[in-house]
């Protein structure tokens, strides 16, 4: 193989590679806009992999599980609202429950389905001539249409929060909901709805993965993915934007430690599957490092909202 | 007459609903369960009958019950202690292969040791294992404010894949044809047992070290000063309490904990080292600890509890049933829990007013 197609091939994988996690981490970024910290973007990208599969193998239609996963995650988004916005409870545990629920659930309900491939996954689509430019038509636009959907979702949630009164709105329930109620705002209904929108988006990340990206089904497949969207998140500072070139890189290490190893690299590949972990490790810190432990994170992030006590 | 329900914040936290909440929990997640049982085509009854009987109907179930407890009762404990700081050490996993790790070692490099120095040898490295794993994210907090749900849970990975490059490499038994084990230890490293059972020594450990966590965290300075920077940072800092050091000792402690689990495991059950050590015992123990309100006596109680669910979770694969129904039910207990802990914070009140 020669080198620039390796190069090709390694950056072509990392966008693959990199779509769950962005999925994921937007779905993440908007929740924590809205001031609600959800650690179960594992389980519900479990459960949006395991749903979305088992849609799409009794249905024939990979977009049918799609739709499916979407539905199971908002589900699990919605357990977390009312968990967390009507019953105020702690959310880092109430994520956690939601991460070990899933888990749990996924591995039930999917252990009929292993093994069974699924008969449409979604197919990479050329688009016309973007496709043929030199080196990054093959790295960027010989995708599935999911990964060009996340890129529009990208835009549309950067114009979204930077340009129209809902995004405006969405930033002030997380930075200071006492003064968005007083403006007459809804904060309890809007932080419902973003935490479901969240969590919509985390079963679209898991079911990428089980219909895309590696059409099966595995019992705990995301492998830590969930995790590291919930670390994509601080790292790219609460901005899809930098989510997108986050993710890319996550896929990108990813799919170096497979690419390394299919060539034949002497380094054992358990060590080649470390590096995704240690890298989050490494970019957390390099980035608070460099920001003195001081983050522009929303202000009431992980706070409960409690009207009477405003 | 009008009637609206009300909620009351009230003053004191009720101490009855600290006991009512985990039994209505634990109801109620099998509730959820049987709704999951029923549509997959299986009989809830039939399910948990079973389950119930695999883990506590035979003395042989009672017994891998017990063993099952052990782990967890280590890796709550363990994780009690950093919780109770809220430092979120979600490493528990981790720590446990470290600590099985460090622990293997030393029959694996001295297989000739006597007993007398092997355990007590293979029971510190395993404390320092686990202990050291978890200074990494201490370390990383303390001086940068990384976040150490990430940090501990991403170690996890690294610890699990550390321990299988080892079975799988190096440190492969080579008479054991090819399978990825290590040499079995020798018998001065195994954990004595209780008669002919497989409970070892381990459960007297966690049993003291329950003991010694009462008396640390509930009558000690130290306990209350870690009592203290976990309800207010700010209020530990005005009186003079130094967090950056505290976040250092609890994670070792924590950590070294962990990695007790993970030594009793490989000494007392396995005898040697192995991949898929645990079925996910550290994740399990972050819900028994909360469910104890990291309580040491409770712990001991509701690891017995989780342990026959794992239990109950392995024998009903035998009608077919997945064995991570038992993972699912211990999600939705937590759960409940943790929404259940409203009603410990607040009360419903009927108010009842004449409208005119």
């Amino acid at each position: 193989m020669g080198e620039q197609a390796f190069f090709i091939a390694i950056l072509s994988s990392a966008v693959i590679a990199g779509t769950p996690i962005l999925l994921a981490a937007l779905g993440e970024l908007v929740t924590e806009r809205a001031g609600i910290l959800n650690l179960g973007v594992e389980g519900m990208m479990l459960i949006g992999a395991v749903c979305g599969f088992m849609a799409a193998i009794v249905t024939g239609n990979s977009w049918l599980g799609m739709a499916a996963a979407m539905v199971a995650g908002g589900v699990m988004g919605l357990i977390h609202a009312v968990l967390t916005v009507s019953l105020r409870a702690n959310q880092v545990v109430s994520g956690l429950a939601l991460t070990l629920f899933g888990a749990g659930l996924s591995g039930y309900l999917g252990k009929a389905y292993i093994g069974i491939p699924v008969e449409q996954p979604f197919r990479s689509l050329a688009l016309p001539l973007l496709s043929e430019i030199h080196f990054l038509g093959p790295v960027l636009f010989r995708h599935d249409v999911l990964v060009y959907l996340s890129w529009l979702l990208v835009l549309a949630l950067w114009f979204f929060l930077k340009r129209t009164r809902p995004g405006l709105y969405l930033q002030a329930i997380g930075e200071n909901p006492g003064a968005a109620d007083s403006l007459g705002v809804n904060v309890f209904f809007l932080r419902y709805f973003y935490v479901v929108v969240g969590g919509m988006l985390c079963g679209a990340g898991g079911a990428y993965l089980s219909l895309a990206s590696a059409p099966s089904w595995l019992e705990n497949m995301t492998a830590g993915r969930g995790w590291i969207a919930v670390a994509l998140v601080i790292f790219a500072l609460w901005k899809p934007g930098r989510a997108l070139v986050g993710s890319y890189l996550f896929g990108g290490i990813d799919a170096l430690g497979f690419h390394l190893q299919a060539a034949g690299v002497h380094v054992s590949h358990f060590f080649l599957q470390m590096l995704p972990y240690l890298f989050t490790i490494t970019v957390l810190t390099v980035v608070m490092a460099r920001r003195g432990g001081r983050l522009a994170a929303p202000g009431a992030l992980g706070l409960p909202y409690d009207r009477e006590e405003r | 007459m009008a009637m609206t329900v009300k909620l009351e914040k009230r003053l004191n936290p009720s101490a009855a609903m600290n006991v009512v909440i985990p039994i209505v929990s634990l109801v109620a997640a099998l509730v959820v369960g049987a709704v999951f049982l029923l549509l997959t085509d299986r009989d809830p009854v039939e399910v948990y009958a079973a389950m119930f009987n695999g883990a506590l109907g035979s003395r042989y179930g009672l017994a891998e019950t017990v063993v099952k407890a052990i782990p967890l009762m280590l890796c709550a404990l363990g994780i009690s202690a950093a919780f109770r700081m809220q430092l979120w050490n979600i490493g528990a996993e981790g720590q446990f292969y470290m600590g099985a790790f460090a622990a293997s070692w030393l029959p694996l490099t001295f297989p000739e040791l006597p007993m007398l120095l092997m355990l007590p040898g293979m029971l510190l490295a395993g404390c320092l294992g686990g202990g050291l794993w978890g200074l990494v994210p201490a370390f990383l907090r303390a001086r940068w404010k990384v976040n150490e749900i990430i940090t501990t849970l991403m170690l996890n990975y690294v610890a699990i894949l550390w321990v299988d490059f080892l079975v799988y490499g190096p440190w492969r038994d080579p008479k054991g044809f090819n399978f990825p084990l290590t040499a079995k230890f020798p018998a001065a490293a195994a954990l004595p047992t209780f008669g002919d059972s497989r409970i070892h020594v381990g459960l007297i450990l966690a049993i003291l070290l329950a003991g010694v966590f009462w008396l640390v965290f509930e009558k000690s300075r130290w306990g209350f000063e870690i009592k203290v920077i976990g309800a207010s940072e700010q209020a530990a800092r005005y009186a003079g309490m130094n967090i950056k050091r505290n976040i250092y000792w609890v994670m070792l402690l924590s950590g070294a904990v962990c990695g007790l689990a993970g030594m009793a495991e490989v000494s007392g059950i396995v005898g040697r080292l192995q991949p898929n050590l645990s079925p996910g015992y550290g994740y399990t123990a972050i819900i028994v600890a909360w469910l104890s309100k990291l309580n040491p006596a409770a712990i001991l109680v509701v690891s017995v509890l989780f342990g026959g669910l794992q239990v109950g979770g392995f024998f009903v694969q035998t009608m077919g049933v997945p064995a991570s129904v038992a993972a699912m039910l211990q999600g939705a207990v937590l759960f409940f829990v943790v929404g259940g802990e409203f009603l410990t914070k607040y009360k419903l009140v009927i108010d009842r007013k004449e409208v005119l």
